[in-house]
C-alpha cells in the first residue's frame, strides 16, 4: 500500500488550525522520547519542563515577560512574511532598538521626566526601522536578497552593541564589566504585578496584536500585502506596488523588533549588556509560523514558546539538562508544523498498489 | 616574499569552509532547490566531527562523520520540501535554527576539550622549497580536498550527462519530468550532496582549522556561503574566487589586530558581514544577469502529479 498526496481543490481551513496542535503534540512525543533516552523519568521531566515554571504567580509573570518580545517580533515579522518578504534579522533590529533606546536612557540619566520612557520607545522603534530599512532599500534599489542582508546585519548590530558597552558606554564605576550604568527610574518600565517581574511593557505587544489584527483583517494595505504574497503576478497586474510591499513588510518588522528591544533593556535588564536578547528575534520566526502568521495565533504561539524558554531554564536546574534543549524543541516544533501543513493543500489517499491515473 | 606565500596559505585556509559549503549549496540550487539551512548543517557537521574525533582519536573519521551528519540533516529538509511540498524558505530557516540548537545541545560536554586536529601537509623537502614550497605543498589536506571537489563539480555539471540532467531539472522540472527523469529523486540527491558538503565544511572548522568546538562556531559562515552562490551567479569558479576573497577579509581582520591597529576588535569583526552586504548589493544590481543565471525553478515546489 502506498500513500499518495492529492491536491485539494481549496486549502483546508480545518487543517490550517489543526496543524499547530499536531505539531505541538508531536514535539511533546519527541520530548518524551528524548527525556527517556537521557535516562530521566519523562513524566517528572514534563512536570519540571512545562508545569513547574508556571505553577507560581512569579512564574506566570515570567511567562508573560518572555512572551512579550516574542509576540512583538512575531507580529511584526508576520506582516512581511504574508507578502513573501523574508525579514529574518529581527534579532538585529531588536538589538538596534535597544541601542537607540539605551542611548536615550543614558543621555537623560538624571532626568525624572515622564517623557523619557515614551521617547525611548519611539527611539527604539526608529532604531529597529532604520536597521530594517537597509535590507528594504537594498532589495528595492539593488535587488539584493533581503534574507541574507537582514541576517548579516544581525552580526553587525550585535558587534555594535558589544563595542558600545566595551567602550564609550561602559559604566565607569562598573569594575570594568562590559555594561552600561543602570538606567534611572524614569527609564524603567513600571511594575505591573507585585511579587513578579512583569512590567507595563507587556501592554506594547498586546497593542501590537490588536493593531496587527486590524491591519491584517480590516485594512486595504493588509489585504494588498496578502495578495502580493499569494499571487505576485495578480498583485502586479492590479497595480499593487512591489517595492511598497517590501517597505511595509520590513519596516513593520523593524519597528516591532525595535520596541521589543526597549522592553528588554527598560524591563528585565535595566541597562545595556553585550547582548540584548537570548535569541528572541530568531525564536519569533518560529512563533510567527506556529501562529499561522495571524496576530491572534501569534499571541498563543508566543506563550508556548515562552514556556519552552522557561522549561529549558527549569530543566537546567531541576534535571541537570542543558538549557540548549530549548533550541532543540523550538526547531522540532517548526519542523513538525511545516510537515503537518502539507494537509492544508493536499489530502492523503491510501491504497492502490499502482499509481492512479494522473489528472 | 615568503610572507606573501604565508599569507596566501592562510587565506586559502580561511576560505576553505566557505568553499565546501558554497559548492555544495551550488549543486543543490542547480537542481532548483533553495536550502537556507547551510548554517545549521555546518554546525551539526562540526559538532559531530569533533565528537567523533575526540572519542576515536581520528580526525579523519570525524570528517567522515561530519559529512554523514550534514547529509542526514539535509535529508530532513528534503523530505519536508520535496515529499511534503513544504515552503523551502521556511523549512531552510527551520533547519538552521534546529541545527544551531541541536549542535549546542549535543556538544555541551565537548566545549573545552582539546584534540589532535588534521595538521597541514608537510612533504619532506618539497614544503621547504623557497616561495612555492609552502604554496604548493603546505596546505591542510582538506584544502586539497576542497580543490578536488571544485574540479569534480565543475566537470560533473558541465561535462557529464547526469550534470546536464541535474541542470535541466533546475531549469524546468515539468519538462524534465515529462521526458521521464525522476525529478524528485534527483533533487533528493542534490540536497543531500549539499548537506554532505556543508557537513565537511563544518568538520574542517572543528577538526582542522581551529581545532576545537564552541557553540555557534561557524559564526554565520553558512549564510555567507549562501550569499557567495548568488555573488558567483551560480558558477563554480566564481564561488571559489569569492570564498578566498572572504577568507582574505576574515584574515585581514586578524592580521590588523596582530599588527596593533587601534580600531576596536568589534568593528573589525563586522567587516566580513559588511563586505557580504556590499558585494551582494553590487552583484544583484544587475537584475537581468541574476535572472538569466539563477536556475529558473529555484525555490519552487514541484508536485509530479500535476
Amino acid at each position: 500500500m502506498r500513500i499518495r498526496l492529492e491536491p485539494r481543490p481549496e486549502p483546508s481551513r480545518l487543517a490550517g488550525w489543526l496543524s499547530p496542535l499536531i505539531a505541538a503534540a508531536a514535539t511533546l512525543v519527541v520530548g518524551f522520547v528524548l527525556f527517556s533516552a537521557l535516562g530521566k523519568d519523562p513524566w517528572q521531566a514534563f512536570h519540571v519542563f512545562f508545569i513547574k515554571p508556571v505553577s507560581t504567580l512569579y512564574g506566570v509573570g515570567e511567562l508573560l515577560l518572555k512572551a512579550g518580545p516574542l509576540m512583538l517580533c512575531a507580529v511584526g515579522l508576520s506582516v512581511g512574511y504574508r507578502a513573501n518578504v523574508w525579514n529574518i534579522g529581527a534579532e538585529g533590529q531588536l538589538t538596534m532598538g535597544a541601542i537607540f533606546a539605551g542611548g536615550i536612557a543614558l543621555a537623560f540619566h538624571e532626568s525624572t521626566s515622564a517623557l523619557v520612557l515614551p521617547l525611548m520607545i519611539v527611539a527604539g522603534a526608529a532604531g529597529g526601522m532604520a536597521w530594517a530599512a537597509i535590507p528594504a532599500l537594498l532589495r528595492t534599489r539593488f535587488n539584493a536578497n533581503e534574507i541574507l542582508v537582514s541576517l548579516m546585519l544581525v552580526y553587525v548590530a550585535t558587534y555594535t552593541l558589544s563595542f558600545l558597552v566595551h567602550g564609550p558606554w561602559r559604566d565607569p564605576e562598573g569594575f570594568n564589566f562590559p555594561q552600561s550604568t543602570m538606567f534611572g527610574d524614569a527609564a524603567l518600565l513600571p511594575n505591573l504585578l507585585p511579587e513578579t517581574r512583569l512590567n507595563a511593557g507587556i501592554l506594547l505587544p498586546l497593542a501590537a496584536v490588536a493593531v496587527g489584527w486590524v491591519f491584517v483583517s480590516r485594512s486595504l494595505a493588509g489585504y494588498q500585502m496578502r495578495v502580493a504574497g499569494l499571487a505576485p503576478a495578480a498583485a502586479n497586474y492590479v497595480g499593487i506596488s512591489a517595492p511598497r510591499t517590501v517597505w511595509i513588510g520590513m519596516l513593520a518588522g523593524g519597528a516591532c523588533a525595535g520596541i521589543a528591544g526597549v522592553n528588554e533593556i527598560a524591563g528585565p535588564l535595566g541597562q545595556l549588556q553585550p547582548t540584548a536578547s537570548p535569541g528572541y528575534g530568531f525564536a519569533a520566526i518560529i512563533v510567527a509560523f506556529v501562529g499561522r502568521l495571524h496576530p491572534v495565533g501569534i499571541l498563543f504561539a508566543s506563550l508556548l514558546m515562552s514556556l519552552l524558554y522557561l522549561g529549558g531554564e527549569s530543566a537546567q536546574m531541576g534535571l541537570a539538562l542543558p538549557s540548549a534543549v530549548t533550541g532543540l524543541f523550538q526547531g522540532a516544533l517548526l519542523f513538525f508544523l511545516l510537515a503537518s501543513d502539507v494537509f492544508i493543500d493536499y489530502r492523503p489517499r491510501f491504497g492502490g498498489r499502482r499509481r492512479a491515473a494522473r489528472r | 616574499m615568503d610572507q606573501v606565500a604565508e599569507l596566501l596559505v592562510l587565506t586559502l585556509a580561511a576560505g576553505t569552509p566557505l568553499v565546501f559549503a558554497a559548492l555544495g549549496e551550488l549543486v543543490t540550487e542547480k537542481s532548483g532547490v533553495l536550502n537556507l539551512g547551510v548554517e545549521g548543517m555546518m554546525l551539526v557537521g562540526a559538532v559531530t566531527s569533533f565528537m567523533v574525533a575526540a572519542t576515536t582519536g581520528s580526525p579523519w573519521l570525524g570528517v567522515g562523520a561530519g559529512m554523514l551528519a550534514g547529509a542526514a540533516l539535509s535529508l530532513v529538509f528534503a523530505v519536508l520540501t520535496l515529499s511534503l511540498m513544504a515552503n523551502q524558505v521556511a523549512t531552510g530557516l527551520a533547519l538552521s535554527l534546529f541545527g544551531i540548537g541541536l549542535s549546542a545541545f549535543v556538544g555541551l560536554g565537548y566545549v573545552s576539550i582539546v584534540i589532535e586536529g588534521i595538521a597541514p601537509l608537510g612533504v619532506p623537502g618539497l614544503s621547504d622549497l623557497p616561495l612555492v614550497g609552502k604554496l604548493l605543498f603546505g596546505h591542510n589536506p582538506l584544502v586539497y580536498l576542497s580543490l578536488a571537489l571544485f574540479a569534480a563539480i565543475r566537470w560533473f555539471l558541465y561535462r557529464t550527462r547526469p550534470g546536464l540532467i541535474l541542470r535541466a531539472v533546475g531549469e524546468n522540472p515539468q519538462s524534465a519530468h515529462a521526458i521521464g527523469f525522476p525529478v524528485v529523486r534527483i533533487r533528493y540527491l542534490a540536497v543531500m550532496f549539499g548537506g554532505a558538503c556543508a557537513g565537511i565544511g563544518g568538520a574542517y572548522l572543528a577538526v582542522a582549522y581551529t581545532p576545537l568546538w564552541t557553540e555557534g562556531m561557524t559564526a554565520g559562515r553558512g549564510w555567507i556561503a549562501l550569499a557567495l552562490v548568488v555573488f558567483a551567479t551560480w558558477r563554480p569558479w566564481r564561488v571559489l574566487a569569492g570564498a578566498y576573497l572572504f577568507g582574505g577579509v576574515t584574515l585581514a581582520t586578524f592580521q590588523a589586530q596582530a599588527l596593533g591597529v587601534t580600531v576596536p576588535s568589534q568593528l573589525l569583526a563586522m567587516l566580513p558581514y559588511l563586505a557580504t552586504i556590499v558585494v551582494l548589493a553590487i552583484i544583484s544590481r544587475d537584475a537581468t544577469a541574476i535572472r538569466l543565471n539563477a536556475p529558473a525553478s529555484l525555490g519552487r515546489p514541484f508536485h509530479p502529479g500535476l
